[in-house]
């Protein structure tokens, strides 16, 4: 493989520093930039070691260098707050922006769900919605391509270290942006998010319960089928999805209880809600690289 | 222990941890005539959510009869004197439930955690304070942290400016010299302005003396409710707790027997099954599990014939926290699967 599609990433902590390893292992993509905002951040320190270029001085710091490194992804692992900025500055020089912040300004993309919709759209901003979104949403999705699902509810539970500081100050945008999404993507007439931090040592595997309400009676063995069928194209690229309990049917109920250990890259292995992230954004990513790279060679 | 002349403000909860053993089914008209009862009894607040606060309903939580909204327009504008407390998870309520709530008249907000994450309530407890609500940090399980960790807890709620913070009992695990060390650290600790509040479950039928434990250490706010209507034994029974704060000399401002006619004539009625340490209640106080789990604990022994018992202690072996009802199903799933492989 001689060419790959370059990329920055914005934000070193550990998302940033996670997305790095899994795209170190990548045929399509190289990271090129690791763009940060304090110049002593282990974060940054460690991609330098690892042959990154870098800066301190936030996206700012990166522009100059967008067309003569031919940067034509970036990652945003920074905040809602300061997406919208990054983003418009990036798109402008023809960036794809994939935002793994909740600020949610362009189509929420859920690999194994609408990632060719979201590559066909010709976007230039994709969200990833939330950690519990990722590990939910295809579930929810699996149901509502058999019936009708009038609600679907989501209960993600995570290890308190896995959960940072971003996502503790701003917790209802987690929940939101989540609820909003199972309806969007997840194809829910109507959904509902919670998300519960458990302090357990040592640390529990991320958790994630799905609950759908179906429109009248659940067609039980499609429904399975249709679970399992989406179970394996999660697994693809996380590998440790996997199914505990269920799926359960009770009355017009379907529940399905989920664990996801992560692949233990940058973070351990019980952040598997911090991997999912990170492992569908370097999907989705792949993806439009592949696109990129076959248009060229056309 | 001379706790005469001491002021303390009591609390109601029996309308909304009391919706836990009612499935959140409590009708408006006995909301309403409840809330009159304890307003005429001198109750000077009253908790009316969801029990699981705001926005809790779900199929996780169960679905309620009727919304925050409906309850809370309900009750409100009846109150003569008592003011009216919501409940908010971060996690499961958000601010846009906080400012319904403040809309609708709710006095008092107060914003539970888990006894370690306190950092997850800055959002709401922030602007809560913003919208000079009365407001509460709530720190519940708090027998899973130390006095120390606890004290961290509950100056990070006090910097995003609660008023007042709660050491809560979840599980009615804790005993008065647990009360006392950990009530004693915080009060220590925070400012003179800072109130301390104490919840309590009777679980372990310990409700009145942990409260007692806690005025003495310093807490001036307590969690009761009438006729101990709440979620696994129950809470603290308020009138039992203001005979005893009343033969003390604790000043509640409550009737003595007003409040034990609402507790007989009113709370008692809608009763569906006996609040008492049965096995499965004192199970949870034994071990240490948060107590709404024990409908949904009985419901997956019905449907799964695996004792309730065995899965509540599975629960606490496993560290679960309060919010996780789903994994009560899952846990009767998994230890079904375990009998069976080794049949």
């Amino acid at each position: 493989m001689s060419k790959k599609i370059r990329c920055a990433i914005i934000g070193p902590g550990n998302i940033g520093t996670d997305l790095l390893y899994k795209i170190q292992r990548s045929d399509f993509l190289e990271a090129v930039w690791m763009v940060g905002i304090d110049p002593t951040s282990e974060g940054l320190l460690r991609a330098k070691e690892m042959g990154l270029k870098t800066t301190a001085d936030g996206v700012d710091g990166l522009l100059a260098h967008i067309k003569e490194d031919d940067i034509r992804i970036a990652f945003d692992a920074t905040s809602a707050y300061v997406h919208a900025e990054n983003s418009r500055k990036l798109n402008e020089l023809g960036v794809l922006m994939i935002d793994l912040t909740p600020a949610a300004i362009g189509p929420f993309c859920v690999p194994p769900v609408n990632l060719d919709d979201c590559l066909s759209s010709g976007a230039m901003n994709v969200n990833m919605v939330t950690c519990g979104g990722q590990a939910t949403i295809p579930l929810v999705a699996a149901v509502s391509q058999v019936q009708p699902v009038a609600y679907a509810e989501i209960i993600a539970t995570a290890a308190s270290k896995s959960v940072g500081p971003g996502t503790r100050k701003n917790i209802d945008e987690f929940t939101r942006t989540t609820s909003s999404a199972v309806e969007k993507v997840g194809g829910a007439k109507k959904g509902k998010a919670i998300i519960v931090i458990n302090p357990a040592e040592p640390p529990l595997m991320m958790r994630d319960t799905v609950h759908c309400l179906v429109e009248g009676e659940p067609d039980q063995a499609a429904i399975t089928a249709s679970i399992h069928a989406m179970i394996a194209q999660v697994q693809k690229y996380v590998p440790g999805y996997t199914l505990v309990n269920g799926p359960v049917f009770d009355g017009n109920r379907v529940s399905i209880f989920m664990e996801v250990e992560g692949l233990g890259d940058f973070l351990p292995k019980y952040a598997g809600n911090l991997d999912i992230m990170t492992a569908a954004a370097a999907r989705t990513a792949e993806m439009f690289a592949e696109k990129l790279l076959t248009q060229t060679v056309a | 222990m001379d706790l005469k002349g001491k002021k303390i403000t009591v609390h109601d909860m029996c309308l909304r941890d009391g919706m836990h053993p009612k499935q959140h089914q409590i009708s408006l008209d006995e909301m309403k005539a409840i809330a009159q009862g304890l307003d005429a009894a001198g109750v000077p607040l009253i908790e009316v959510t969801h029990g699981d606060g705001l926005g809790g309903a779900s199929v996780n939580y169960g679905f309620p009869a009727h919304s925050d909204e409906e309850y809370l327009s309900a009750v409100i504008p009846l109150m003569k004197n008592a003011k009216v407390s919501a409940l908010l998870l971060p996690g499961i309520g958000t601010v846009e439930h906080l400012h319904m709530a403040k809309d609708l008249g709710v006095n008092t907000i107060r914003v539970a955690t888990h006894c370690t994450e306190a950092d997850v309530s800055e959002q709401h407890i922030t602007e809560a304070r913003k919208l000079g609500m009365d407001t509460v940090g709530f720190l519940m399980m708090a027998h899973m942290n130390s006095p120390e960790g606890l004290t961290k807890q509950a100056k990070l709620m006090e910097s995003y400016g609660a008023n007042c913070i709660y050491i809560t009992d979840s599980a009615g695990y804790m005993l008065p010299h647990d009360i006392h060390a950990r009530v004693s650290a915080i009060r220590a600790a925070l400012g003179d302005d800072i109130e301390i509040g104490f919840h309590g479950h009777h679980n372990l039928s310990m409700g009145v003396a942990n409260s007692i434990a806690a005025i003495n250490a310093g807490a001036t706010r307590i969690d009761a409710a009438c006729a101990g209507l709440g979620a696994g034994a129950g809470n603290t029974p308020m009138e039992v707790l203001i005979a005893v704060c009343d033969r003390m000399g604790i000043e509640t401002g409550v009737d003595v027997f007003g409040i034990q006619d609402v507790a007989e004539d009113l709370v008692v009625p809608i009763m569906d099954f006996p609040i008492r340490s049965d096995r499965d209640a004192l199970t949870m106080g034994y071990a240490g599990v948060y107590g709404s789990f024990l409908l949904f604990a009985k419901r997956a022994e019905v449907k799964y014939g695996v004792s309730a018992r065995e899965i509540l202690v599975e629960m606490g072996r496993r560290g679960m926290v309060g919010g996780q009802e789903d994994m009560i199903e899952d846990t009767a799933l998994t230890l079904l699967k375990q009998r069976q492989a080794s049949a």
